[in-house]
Formats: C-alpha cells, sequence, structure tokens
C-alpha cells in the first residue's frame, strides 16, 4: 500500500461540490504537484487530507491507518502530516526557536531542552540558526516560510503538505523557500505540493496532478505531461501558468 | 472650615484608607471573577456549537443590561430570601464580578477573533487538540491584545465598588458620608479625598496595566506608543 492513498474524495460547501471524487496516490519518498485553476479545489483537497476540513465522502490511509475512520486519533495524524500554508502562519507570539519547538514540546512531550536544541538543528537544515531569536515579524517572508518548514519538519512527519508556498512572496524571496523544499525532496522527504512553480516540478516531481472543477483531469510525470498531454486543456492550462510564472518560475 | 474641623478630618484618614482597603479587596475578587467567567464566556462564543454559545449570549445580555445597582440588591436580597448566608461583601464581589465578566467577555472575544482562525489551523496542523492551540497559541496573544481595552474595564470596576455602600459594605464611600453626617463642613474636603484615592488607584492600576503591556509586547510588532503614559 502507497504511503498515501486518497479514495473518490467529495466534498461540498453548500451547493458548490468543490471535490468530485479525487483518488490519488504517493509512494513513500515521492513528491507530486498539484496545479489548477483559483477555486478548483485544491486547497480544499489539502485540508481534507488531515482532516482540517472534514470531507463529505471517500476515504484516506496514511501509511496503512484510515484518517478518514472515526476510530482515528486524528490529532496523531495531524502531528504526522507537516502543513505548510501559503501566508506561513507562524505563531507571532513566539521565537523562530519556540515556533518550531512548539509542537515537540506539547504534542510530542519531548522535554524542553531536548526539544529546543531539536528545533534548533531544524532551523538550522533550513538556514535560520542565526534567527532562532527572531519573532516572525521580524523575518522576511521568505525567511517565515522557512520556519515555518522547519516547524513542519521537526515533528518528522511522514508526509508534508504545501499550499502554495511560494505564491505570497516577493520574486526575489522565492528562491530560497524552493532551495528548501528541492533539498527536502531529493532527501527522500514524501510531498504533495500545490504550487504553479514549474521550475520546481520539473526539478524534482514524480508527478504533476492537473486538477479542475474538482476532479483531476490528467496526471503524469513532468516530462510527458509537457510534451505530450493526453487531454488538450492539460497543454493549455500548463502553456498559460508557464507564460505567467517564466520557464524556470 | 474650622481648625476643629480640620482635625476631625484628619483623625478621618485613616478611616477613609481602613475603606478604601475594602474597595481594594473587592476589586480584586470582583476582577478575578471577571477574569476567568470572561474568558470562558468568550470561548463559549468563540468557538462552541450553537446552543451553548446561544446561551452565553444570552448571559451576556443579562449582565450588561441589568443596572448594577439592581443587580446588587438582586443577587443580596434574592440569596437571603432563600436563606443563602451570604455576606454583604461576597454579594457586591459576586453582583459586580458578574457583571465586569459580561463585559470583559466581549474585550476576550473581539482579542480572540483578532488573533484570527488561521493560528487556530497552523496550532491544528501540528497536532494540538483545541484546548492547546487555545492554551498555548490563542490566548497568550489574545491577552495581550485584551490589555488596552482591559484598562478601560478595570478603571470603570475600580469606581463601581463605591455601589457596594448600598446593600451595607462598609467601604471608603459609606465612611465618608458617615464623617460627612455628623459635620456637614467637611462634605466637600471629604469627598475630594476620597476622588484624590480614586484618582491614585487608577493611576496606580493603569501604571500597572502599562509595564505588564511593555513586558509582554510582541517584538517585531509595532504597536506606537504601546503601554507607554505620561
Ligand atoms: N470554508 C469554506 N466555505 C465555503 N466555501 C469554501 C470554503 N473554502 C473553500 N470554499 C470554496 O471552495 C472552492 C474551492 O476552494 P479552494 O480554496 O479549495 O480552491 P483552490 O483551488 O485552492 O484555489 P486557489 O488557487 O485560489 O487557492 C472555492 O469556490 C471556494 O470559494
Ligand atoms: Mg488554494
Amino acid at each position: 500500500m502507497a504511503l498515501l492513498v486518497v479514495e473518490d474524495l467529495h466534498k461540498r460547501y453548500g451547493r458548490e461540490e468543490v471535490l468530485r471524487g479525487i483518488s490519488l496516490e504517493l509512494e513513500k519518498g515521492e513528491t507530486k504537484v498539484i496545479i489548477g485553476p483559483s477555486g478548483t479545489g485544491k486547497s480544499t483537497l489539502l485540508r481534507c487530507i488531515n482532516r482540517l476540513t472534514e470531507p463529505d465522502r471517500g476515504r484516506i490511509w496514511l501509511d496503512g491507518v484510515e484518517v478518514t475512520s472515526p476510530r482515528t486519533n486524528i490529532y496523531r495524524i495531524r502531528s504526522q502530516i507537516g502543513f505548510v500554508f501559503q501566508d506561513f502562519n507562524l505563531f507571532t507570539h513566539l521565537t523562530a526557536l519556540d515556533n518550531v519547538a512548539l509542537g515537540l514540546i506539547r504534542v510530542k512531550r519531548v522535554p524542553k531542552r531536548e526539544a529546543r536544541e531539536r528545533a534548533l538543528r531544524e532551523l538550522e537544515r533550513v538556514g535560520l540558526a542565526d534567527k532562532a531569536d527572531a519573532y516572525p515579524a521580524q523575518l522576511s517572508g521568505g525567511q517565515q516560510q522557512r520556519v515555518s518548514i522547519a516547524r513542519a519538519l521537526a515533528m518528522d512527519p511522514k508526509l508534508i503538505l504545501f499550499d502554495e508556498p511560494t505564491s505570497a512572496l516577493d520574486p526575489e524571496l522565492i528562491g530560497e523557500v524552493l532551495e528548501v523544499m528541492i533539498e527536502l525532496a531529493e532527501g527522500g522527504m514524501t510531498m504533495l505540493v500545490v504550487t504553479h512553480e514549474m521550475g520546481f516540478a520539473r526539478a524534482v516531481a514524480d508527478e504533476i496532478i492537473f486538477m479542475e472543477h474538482g476532479v483531476i483531469v490528467e496526471q503524469g510525470p513532468p516530462e510527458v505531461l509537457f510534451t505530450n498531454p493526453r487531454v488538450p486543456r492539460t497543454a493549455e492550462f500548463l502553456r498559460k501558468i508557464t507564460e505567467f510564472y517564466g520557464k524556470s518560475g | 472650615m474650622s481648625l476643629s474641623d480640620w482635625n476631625t478630618l484628619v483623625q478621618g484618614v485613616p478611616t477613609l484608607l481602613s475603606g478604601l482597603w475594602v474597595n481594594v479587596q473587592i476589586l480584586l475578587g470582583l476582577i478575578a471573577l471577571g477574569f476567568v467567567l470572561g474568558i470562558l464566556i468568550a470561548l463559549v462564543q468563540v468557538y462552541s456549537p450553537k446552543v451553548p454559545a446561544a446561551l452565553a449570549v444570552g448571559y451576556e445580555w443579562f449582565f450588561r443590561g441589568v443596572p448594577e445597582m439592581v443587580l446588587l440588591l438582586l443577587i443580596y436580597f434574592g440569596l437571603r430570601q432563600f436563606h443563602v448566608p451570604i455576606t454583604p461583601f461576597i454579594a457586591a464581589v459576586i453582583a459586580l464580578g458578574l457583571r465586569s465578566s459580561a463585559y470583559q467577555s466581549q474585550i476576550f472575544r473581539g482579542a480572540i477573533q483578532a488573533v484570527g482562525e488561521r493560528q487556530m489551523q497552523a496550532a491544528l496542523s501540528i497536532g494540538m487538540t483545541r484546548l492547546q492551540a487555545i492554551r498555548y497559541v490563542i490566548l497568550p496573544q489574545a491577552l495581550r491584545l485584551s490589555i488596552p481595552p482591559w484598562s478601560n474595564e478595570f478603571s470603570s470596576v475600580l469606581k463601581d465598588t463605591t455601589l457596594a455602600s448600598a446593600i451595607g459594605v462598609i467601604e471608603v464611600f459609606r465612611k465618608a458620608r458617615f464623617i460627612v453626617g455628623r459635620n456637614y463642613a467637611l462634605a466637600l474636603p471629604a469627598f475630594m479625598l476620597v476622588a484624590l484615592f480614586f484618582l491614585v488607584l487608577t493611576y496606580l492600576g493603569n501604571w500597572l496595566l502599562g509595564v505588564l503591556e511593555r513586558r509582554y509586547r510582541i517584538p517585531g510588532f509595532e504597536m506606537r506608543g504601546a503601554g507607554e503614559r505620561f
């Protein structure tokens, strides 16, 4: 069984069916990139995977444990799934170090000293050991996002979900975040990434998933999708985002 | 005012101060009660399902709507009616504390909502329960935001402690009236003295809150003039 299995996921907001039967799998160590127009349900899909939003129908497994089962301890599952938000969402009242250590201390019950040592190592990993004592408001957007990646990493996640991690950033800050993400992907982390940075997708994605109106239109390796997509709509959308974000983007 | 009037007044100062100490005790009691209940009411209003949230709104409506004097009398004489052996002092703490909790709840609710749902989502995403998220992420930020509006409530309830005289608590206002009752020439200076006491307490309280605000300011959050006074 794959590390992450999503089977026939449905979600409706009022009369609008946002997810209309999404199925996907992620093997351990794989990175998949989700693309698709705005309002298509990409964020909703990620939020359903760790049940920050309750799906209406469908099942999800993480490492053989059914996430969607009512008997599952959802807090435990969430502590095993990192989530990186578009607008960072660091805890504003805590230093970078304490942002990273908080989950270790309160969720994993690691002793404070040990937690802070671990947190410092994670900050080193994203190149921010020198900013350990800075508060979020004292950091640039790129630095904040790297801290939030460190916060996810500290929990030893089996999987990290990224929801447009660079789209709130100034162009000159995007690179530093993508660099960290590429390193993670190459280091064997399992990642599901909503992004329109096709440079990143080409570099590390095992597959690109093209979503529209709550369904997966097409999925496949980047080479295939870029050169020889099955559906004309995929080609059209890929052309649009490469124009908009640039080839290296 | 004659010299002997002055003498009486000066002799009355310790009495007045002992009365003021009662006001301070009422203040501490009612603020503690209002603080704890206020936070609970705010949390229920923001996070709980519809029915408890609606009850919390009803509670807030009641205790903000009934005049404080009426509330004092209702609670004191009401409990007496049912043979609850309640002292005027305790009745005052409860009545004023419940009233304050309704006002404080709205301070905390506003602050919790200002902290925002995203902080909650981030806390949940690392595996925290809602209670943990409230305890370690939401409240530490919301309480900081609450200090400036809370200083308003503080100044207001401080003065309200004199209302306790209506149900027979011997506090500073009651003692002043006693002094004045025996010597009308002292009316103006005695009440001026009481006013001065409250001005000093208001100043001290707000100064302390300013210290707290500076102490817990979040670096990088430019809150101009945060906690600065005079
Ligand atoms: N909490 C909510 N309540 C009601 N409707 C919602 C909610 N969250 C999302 N929606 C709706 O669901 C649809 C999909 O939203 P979603 O955020 O998943 O799209 P997206 O693909 O991530 O878009 P974007 O690229 O703009 O981030 C949108 O029409 C949105 O308005
Ligand atoms: Mg989105």
